[in-house]
């Protein structure tokens, strides 16, 4: 069985699975149950000065009968007392040394407050601090939260501010509600950062009540935005941690958040470069037991592809994410379609005909009107194969002559001589 | 006689065994069917219904909570599409084309889901479609059966006056008369009707056209006739003892089933069912429901040409009907007191060469009598053809087997001012089929009277017009 174990940033984890901060690490207890159920660490539910929450605080998309495509939810920071959470969080540390316990912090924007929390948490045992940088939502209208992480200066000087009073690594929280990932991820790092996590929650609006008018989550007839996590925002949490793995200004231990449910989506973002997953939503879906199949689905898949470790495939596809223009424009493809196993939904003819380039006619073959691609004129989008809901009935088929891959970088190179060093 | 009129069953036992089969969808197992739907496009399962429901377009709305807007797809197509979502061999038709069938061999209940919209938008009340602005012009419709009914709907929606005229006291027909009771109500079927009725189709009960109507009459009063009559009794049996009391004739069995008035539908102990199309299973199954401890399924040929589809010969199984392959009656015997039925007296039979139809001849075994002790015997040889009253109608033209002969698409008989569809026309089809010669004949009613085409979702009008044979 392949080695889960991961180093991050100096902390030890027997597996790369971490509990993002949230409802699931609100309580010593909680921690206690997920580490028994395997979790290989923690992030505890941000810890600063207590908040009061609202009701209600949860809302959701379905995608037809899947609960729960995409979550937000307008919950602040921890709502209990700072003395407790710190208790717990040296008991849980105490009775599980092996398991990685990091406390996410969020306090006001002094100085002498972030020195504070920095040393008391130090003091519990913990093994690292994770700076909310990112939370969308109430907590960012104080100037705490994403408001501090949507400033590059802001990030760097509060990273440095928790630098100067704590030896434990320092891993920053970041918000996609920004332009560009980069340039805050580049100020932590500036700032002393040891290590980025990636991503907080998404700015959403989850939907309206079409009886009572009311958008979700109702608070008494009004809402707010809250932040949206869950499958959903998969996509965007991944290129978010590929664009930060091939940023060399940026080389630090990245820790992948953002719609993680299965081994898979882990595996993927170990591969484009996170060294630890940090799992929130779906643990609020299904529970802690979801971690059995996170481990043993990793290790499964890295042992049938001859990894000894996960160390080995962290950032492996990292590479191949590249910019537009260094695609090879010589590469072809076209789908093919699989008769037999064809059973008539007519999905790909439709999706070609009114989404893409109507090259899939119906066509009458031995008295079965089937869907048959115009190889001349299919330029191998995926579309029908995206949406044939048979396995293996459309598949892509290279057809290039093998020719020398061209980008269009090159061809712009090839067409005009490069500007003048001082043009 | 010796069927008895005390039930062998206590009444609440024979209220369960005429629950529903089929059961409405709960909101959660229509909200999971419908998401479960791939949205096909030109969806097979569309061809596969004979009035080309938009069925993929109706689920997709079920999904999204759109009932009023379902109810309309499906009423748009086939005005007794509540009906046709209960009764409908969906197993051979729309299901049975189902690509999730294909796939996963667990096709969508396309006619479940059918029946939650239509209840849904019939219990709202909404008004899914206008009469059309008067046109000045009048059809009658003969037979408040599948075919009138459709044929009705449209014309009401094309600005026509029309007045349906049916011999019996309720609407429908069939879907009011003749379906299995635990398949649909007498109250199913009317309260559709009533749906027909708000166009302002206006009806016209207990009013047989040939005796109490004449036919110059009813050509006074309209500018064109639909004719949707169906088909007359159940074939006699032509053997001695038919006329015993005891012997009933299938549809008029069911009928009686139909009024819930347990006590006072007739039911043996041991009860032959002559035939074994989707009619005699009803018989057979309804007598074993209320209580028959023996019911037996008498068939000439075998299991391969018996005319029930697979569905409704596994529920017989299901219901613990025998059924005796190549069989057929000689006589029916009467008990020994001489009241009633006491016993059927067959005959063996062995397949012989195809006869006229196509289907291998039933050929009696000699020496083969034998005899089956049964207190009530069940006729279900199909239908009679409704000569005497169509020969009324001067122009009117019919096959050998008494078939109406039309023009189709435009459903036009060899009178010009006579439409007909339904069971008078195909010889005894689903009332889907109807539904789809009503929507037809509108269609062509309207063409021969105005020149203009109107179609209806589903029509299928580009087939050139030619003499059905």
């Amino acid at each position: 069985m392949a080695d889960l174990s991961v180093d991050f940033a100096g902390i030890a984890s027997p597996n790369p699975f971490w509990l993002a901060s949230g409802p699931p690490t609100n309580t010593g207890s909680m921690v206690a149950r997920a580490f028994d159920m395997g979790w290989g660490g923690a992030v505890w539910k941000t810890v600063g000065e207590p908040i009061i929450n609202v009701c209600s605080r949860l809302a959701a998309v379905d995608l037809g009968p899947q609960r729960m495509m995409g979550l937000n939810n307008i919950e602040l920071i921890t709502d209990r007392p700072i003395e407790d959470n710190l208790r717990e969080i040296r008991e849980v540390k105490r009775r599980y040394p092996r398991n990685a316990l990091i406390v996410s912090l969020m306090v006001e924007s002094r100085r002498e407050a972030w020195h504070e929390i920095a040393r008391r948490v130090e003091d519990t045992g913990a093994d690292g601090v994770e700076l909310n940088f990112g939370c969308p939502h109430g907590m960012s209208e104080r100037g705490m939260g994403s408001a501090m992480g949507q400033v590059p200066e802001y990030t760097c000087m509060v990273t440095e501010w928790v630098r100067e009073a704590t030896r434990l690594p320092v891993i920053v929280k970041l918000t996609p509600n920004v332009t560009s990932i980069n340039p805050p991820a580049r100020a932590a790092v500036r700032g002393g950062a040891h290590a980025l996590s990636l991503i907080n929650t998404i700015n959403s609006i989850m939907g309206v009540d079409l009886d009572t008018l009311v958008p979700y989550p109702d608070v008494n007839g009004r809402a707010a935005h809250g932040g949206y996590c869950g499958p959903a925002v998969k996509p965007i949490a991944l290129n978010m941690v590929a664009e930060l793995a091939r940023d060399r200004e940026v080389n630090v231990p990245l820790s992948g958040i953002g719609g993680i449910q299965t081994w898979r989506d882990a595996a993927e973002f170990l591969l484009l470069g996170a060294t630890t997953v940090q799992v929130c939503t779906a643990v609020m879906h299904y529970g802690y037991r979801i971690v059995e199949d996170l481990i043993e689905g990793l290790s499964n898949y890295l042992d049938e592809k001859g990894f000894q470790s996960v160390r080995d495939i962290i950032g492996l596809s990292a590479p191949r994410v590249t910019d537009w223009g260094d695609l090879d424009l010589n590469y072809k493809t076209v789908a093919r379609i699989d008769h037999a196993k064809c059973i008539q939904c007519n999905l790909c003819h439709i999706a070609c005909e009114d989404g893409a380039h109507q090259c899939i006619p119906l066509t009458e073959i031995n008295g079965r009107r089937l869907p048959v691609v115009d190889e001349a004129e299919c330029v191998g989008c995926n579309l029908c194969y995206l949406v044939c809901p048979v396995p293996g009935c459309i598949s892509m088929v290279r057809v290039d002559d093998g020719s020398h891959p061209l980008s269009w970088r090159e061809m712009m190179m090839k067409r005009q001589p490069a500007p003048a060093p001082n043009a | 006689m010796s069927t008895t009129h005390i039930p062998l069953l206590d009444v609440e036992q024979i209220e369960r065994n005429f629950s529903e089969i089929a059961p409405p969808l709960a909101d959660a197992e229509a909200r999971f069917e419908a998401h479960r739907c791939l949205y096909c496009y030109d969806a097979p399962c569309m061809h596969a219904c004979p009035t080309h429901i938009d069925i993929p377009g109706f689920i997709k709305r079920i999904a999204s909570g759109n009932l009023t807007g379902a109810a309309r797809v499906i009423f748009d197509a086939n005005p007794i599409g509540a009906t046709c979502a209960r009764v409908c061999p969906v197993e051979v038709l729309c299901e049975g084309a189902c690509v999730e069938k294909t796939l996963l061999n667990q096709p969508i209940q396309i006619g479940r889901l059918q029946r939650f919209a239509t209840d849904a938008a019939m219990k709202r009340g909404r008004q899914l479609f206008k009469p059309g602005p008067p046109n000045g012009r009048s059809v009658g419709v003969i037979g408040a059966g599948p075919a009138g009914l459709s044929c009705a709907a449209y014309l009401a929606r094309l600005g026509y006056s029309v007045t349906v005229y049916d011999r019996r006291q309720l609407p429908g027909g069939l879907d009011t008369y003749g379906m299995a009771e635990y398949k649909m109500t007498q109250r199913d079927s009317t309260d559709e009707v009533a749906l027909i009725e708000r166009l302002g189709v206006q009806f016209k009960l207990n009013t047989e056209i040939g005796r109490d109507v004449a036919f110059a009459d009813l050509e006074a009063a309209h500018d064109a006739i639909f004719i949707g009559i169906g088909l007359g009794q159940t074939a006699r049996l032509n053997v001695p003892g038919e006329d015993l009391s005891g012997v009933y004739d299938a549809l008029a069995f069911i009928e009686r089933v139909k009024t819930r008035d347990w006590p006072s539908i007739p039911v043996g102990r041991a009860v032959a069912v002559i035939g074994a199309g989707n009619t005699a299973i009803d018989a057979a199954t309804q007598a074993k429901r209320l209580g028959a401890e023996r019911v037996l399924i008498i068939y000439r040929r075998t299991e391969r040409e018996m005319p029930a589809y697979r569905y409704e010969y596994e529920l017989a199984r299901q219901d613990g009907i025998e059924f005796i392959w190549q069989t057929a009656p000689v006589a029916i015997l009467a008990r020994a007191d001489g009241a009633g039925v006491g016993a059927l007296r067959c005959v063996r039979t062995m397949l012989g060469p195809p006869d006229a139809r196509g289907r291998p001849a039933a050929q009696v075994v000699p020496d083969s009598e034998f005899e089956i002790p049964v207190d009530m015997v069940i006729k279900a040889l199909g239908q009679t053809k409704l000569r005497a009253t169509l020969e009324g109608i001067s122009g009117l033209r019919l096959d050998a087997d008494g078939r109406i002969l039309v023009s189709r698409p435009s459903m036009q008989t060899g009178n010009p001012r006579y439409f007909a569809g339904g069971d008078c026309v195909n010889g005894g089809r689903e009332a889907v089929d109807a539904a789809q010669d009503g929507k037809h004949a509108a269609i062509g009613i309207h063409q021969a009277l105005t020149g203009e085409l109107a179609l209806f979702p589903g029509a299928r009008y580009e087939a050139a017009s030619s003499v059905e044979s």
